[in-house]
């Protein structure tokens, strides 16, 4: 009875409830890293339980897995990179079913690390102090890289997470903007992020971008320095969604809202920062994250090793995982990683595609579930948000191509790849 | 094997970190008449044998976290022509459903008809089913050694204890196991275990 009692607490549903006959028992899939959290919180802490849900978390070792087990209804729901649903919905990639988000799981937790052995040429090269922006990183990268070019050594090596991805984006917009070509001159390849530490240290690869918390584990180390976090590329930018089906979605419209309720319960709880040292040992334990809980109860609090030598450096809102709106399904996002696309030859732009990318993101679900409670961007923090970016560009979602076309470095004139039908 | 003329020109790339696996697929691949097989334990290297060897089907286990790498691959790579994952017919959710339990992924190059790829996808789910139970029986043939050690040893420890013939002693931990509704071989290492302690 409780349930129905918060459903009308929380104001109108879009389709008529048919509570009973829709999907009480969700499998859920996830991938073990720290912006699981709310979906786990939601799961482990009775927040599911409460909306009378059932959520059976079910841990994959890949965003491909992911994306084919709910396009084939091994999973009803999914935690996804924020490029995913964008990409299924313009048909990229090598099995793209419709897919939309109705909830966004935060915002941060990403960063990038180079090999100590790069920073310190870096340092070597342009006397680059310990607190050099993230903007000055990449340049003094861009300064190792001609003098790599000089002495005829190949060019890096650097890992991110899978094609469509907010590090693949993050990584090339922070590398474009110090002047490198993301993919002339240095080479970008795939690397599972829990290998990510291992790979540096082994010399597989000489940079990364990845989640938390194995950032943090390669600069412990001493392996990695960490020289951008996501905050510093664009504060606004995406990281990971909720995933669901858009028929799935229709059919269960009350369960739907169920869900976004109880996420957003989850994720009220996952920002305070009281529950951080029981969050910490939540995602340190066995089914979640492998990493040792005082390294994620640091990084919750953003306090940063940025190296073995004890530089730190402390980052307000590393994970935010409610605040300013942090949930809210931004159209605005989806478009900036449809230009994101465009600008690395991915897609290619047309209104009919402008669509499409901006169907994946759901801010009505979002709304409609939670009514007075929703936590809605306003007009003057969107502006701001927008403007941001490491480089001094400002998004304008109604100038897509004079936006990607006022990128100094960006693909050119790559044939478009062909969608394949759904 | 019959009807196996129509797809034996295939070439299949097997991607597999399990050797064994990898083997038993390569060995089924053969009977069903495919000659122009290529097996890879790691995906070093990968996307130049790809380039080469421009194979119609490939497989691989989605155990293994290196699909990301591959769909990154396929993005970059334009000289072939890009695979779709796996399913030859989504409406077909029988054999999705038995690839998807049995662990293997597929990706097909576009344009290949699903007649041709269904039987191939089919012999490599039944292939891995294969490997799993075989890992089972092992599993399970190896406890089953682990667990008769265990009782040897009880029964040696309570015939010593307690002055019982063998059977005497089989018998007690029998007893035992069945007023506490456990296995033989628990009550068993309970006793190992008291034993060490103990003396």
């Amino acid at each position: 009875m409780s349930e129905m009692f918060s459903m009308s607490a929380i104001g109108s549903v879009a389709a008529p409830p048919r509570v009973g006959r829709e999907q009480k028992a969700l499998r859920a899939g996830f991938i073990p890293l720290m912006d699981a959290s709310i979906l786990i919180v939601a799961a482990e802490l009775g927040f599911a339980d409460k909306e009378g849900l059932r959520l059976d978390l079910v841990r994959d070792v890949s965003w491909a897995n992911v994306r084919d087990r709910l396009a084939f209804r091994q999973f009803d729901i999914a935690h996804m990179l924020s490029p995913m649903p964008v990409a299924s919905m313009l048909g990229l990639g090598s099995n793209p079913s419709p897919t939309i988000t109705p909830f966004s799981l935060g915002r941060g937790g990403n960063a990038i690390t180079l090999s100590a052995r790069i920073f310190e040429r870096m340092q070597a090269l342009t006397a680059l102090p310990d607190d050099a922006s993230a903007l000055a990183n990449a340049q003094a990268l861009a300064s190792v890289l001609l003098d790599m070019r000089a002495r005829g050594e190949a060019a890096p090596t650097l890992g991110m997470t899978y094609p469509f991805s907010s590090h693949n984006y993050e990584f090339r917009y922070w590398l474009a903007a110090g002047g490198i070509d993301p993919d002339r001159d240095v080479k970008l390849v795939v690397v599972p992020p829990p290998l990510t530490s291992d790979a540096l240290a082994a010399g597989a690869i000489d940079g990364f971008c990845v989640g938390a918390p194995w950032n943090m584990v390669a600069s412990e180390r001493g392996t990695g320095r960490i020289v951008a976090a996501k905050q510093d590329i664009w504060p606004l930018a995406p990281e990971k969604v909720i995933g669901l089906r858009p028929d799935w979605a229709e059919a269960n419209a009350d369960t739907v809202s169920r869900l976004i309720v109880a996420l957003d319960r989850a994720a009220r709880w996952c920002d305070e920062a009281g529950n951080h040292d029981q969050l910490a040992e939540i995602l340190s334990s066995a089914p979640y994250i492998q990493a040792p809980r005082d390294i994620i109860r640091r990084v919750l609090n953003g306090e940063f090793n940025l190296d073995a030598q004890g530089n730190k450096r402390i980052i307000p809102d590393y994970f935010l995982f409610h605040r300013g709106a942090a949930n809210y399904p931004r159209p605005e996002q989806a478009l900036w990683i449809y230009s994101q696309m465009m600008r690395w030859g991915q897609a290619f732009f047309s209104e009919e595609d402008r669509a499409h990318a901006e169907s994946a993101y759901r801010p009505d679900l979002y709304r409609n579930a939670l009514g007075a409670e929703a936590s809605v961007p306003d007009a003057a923090e969107e502006a701001a948000m927008l403007s941001n970016f490491m480089d001094g560009q400002v998004f304008d979602p109604a100038h897509m191509q004079a936006y990607v076309a006022g990128f100094q470095v960006k693909t050119d004139a790559a044939p478009p790849l062909t969608a394949h039908d759904a | 094997m019959s009807g196996s003329k129509i797809t034996a020109d295939l070439t299949i790339l097997v991607i597999d970190e399990n050797a064994i696996r990898a083997s038993i697929i390569e060995e089924g691949l053969a009977d069903a008449g495919h000659c122009k097989v290529t097996v890879i334990h790691e995906v070093n290297g990968v996307a130049r044998l790809i380039e080469t060897l421009q194979p119609d089907v490939i497989i691989i286990d989605i155990e293994s976290p290196n699909r990301d790498m591959m769909e990154h691959m396929f993005q970059l790579t334009r000289s072939v022509s890009r695979p779709i994952a796996m399913f030859v017919d989504r409406s077909d959710t029988a054999s999705i459903e038995a690839a998807v339990d049995a662990g293997v992924s597929a990706y097909i190059v576009d344009g290949l008809k699903k007649e041709r790829v269904k039987p191939i996808l089919d012999m490599a789910v039944s292939r891995f089913n294969a490997f799993s139970r075989l890992q089972r029986e092992l599993a399970e043939a190896r406890n089953a050694l682990e667990e008769r050690k265990i009782i040897e040893r009880a029964k040696g420890i309570l015939m010593k204890m307690r002055g019982l013939s063998e059977e005497e002693a089989f018998a007690l931990l029998r007893q035992s196991a069945m007023n506490e509704k456990k296995k033989i071989a628990d009550i068993a290492q309970s006793v190992v275990t008291a034993a060490g302690l103990l003396l």
